[in-house]
């Protein structure tokens, strides 16, 4: 009985507490993408042949984002039924945006206006009680041009 | 030291390669930062510890890495790669590597 109790006061604080911190960190996101947005990113290889001289250094940003406690049970569940695991997805997308984001800031502090080659790596960190993924980190770097100025 | 990830380093040439090399760390968690990390498995959200943990880890990784170039005579490093496995549960390996150059 009381581990029910227990069990029922944590899935609704995750609920909760969950929903609120996942709202407000996707309003940050979107303010700060808006904020960074000077900054362009690219995923191929090779920057274009540029006439103008470029200094280049390598920037990164990473994130550890956790998963809260109502969504671990739903996701579970979901796993008995199978299909899309949407707790999963958004987790998932914040991280990897957040990652993009710090990556941005360091380069924009740098001076650059461009990133290229960048790469995201995924990993998970620890593996929680009855092991389910806990939480995710995102790794994201790249090279970013700056460009000089002579004169 | 010159750390890039591409191929190439604009405006600059490659004289001379000197092939691969290679950082890594291992680290383990921290108790205190664990505990924080089960109360925040509950609520979800950042977990701060942990994202300077690896962070400072990565840096080490990288700055072995440029060691390792400086001493056979590098000046710049392309096509750098990170690399994270776990070895055992509660540690993690953080591996990087990439080619050390000559430029001029």
């Amino acid at each position: 009985m009381f581990d029910l109790i227990v069990f029922v006061i944590l899935v609704t604080l995750g609920y909760f507490f969950g929903r609120l911190a996942e709202q407000r960190h996707f309003k940050s996101i979107k303010q700060r993408e808006h904020l960074y947005r000077s900054v362009l990113c690219f995923s191929s290889r090779f920057p274009p042949p540029n006439p103008t001289p470029v200094e280049s250094t390598l920037v990164a940003g990473n994130v550890v984002i956790s998963i809260d406690y109502f969504k671990r049970i739903a996701a579970s569940l979901r796993g008995l039924l199978g299909g899309r695991i949407s707790a999963y997805e958004s987790l998932l997308e914040r991280a990897r945006r957040e990652a993009i984001l710090r990556m941005k800031k360091e380069a924009k502090f740098k001076g650059a206006t461009s990133i290229f080659n960048v790469k995201l790596e995924t990993s998970s960190i620890t593996k929680g009680k009855n092991q389910q993924v806990g939480c995710v980190e995102v790794y994201a770097y790249g090279t970013a041009l700056i460009p000089v100025n002579r004169g | 030291m010159l750390v890039s990830n591409i191929e190439i380093i604009p405006g600059k040439t490659i004289s001379k390669h000197l092939g691969m090399v290679q950082g890594n760390t291992v680290r383990a968690k921290h108790a205190g930062r664990d505990i924080m990390a089960g109360i925040k498995n509950i609520f979800g959200g950042e977990l701060v510890g942990y994202t300077e943990l690896l962070q400072e880890a990565r840096e080490e990784a990288t700055a072995r890495m440029i060691q390792q170039a400086t001493s056979i005579g590098a000046n710049a490093v392309i096509n750098v790669r990170f690399s994270t496995s776990s070895v055992t549960s509660g540690a993690a390996e953080l591996f990087v590597y990439g080619t050390a150059v000559v430029i001029d």
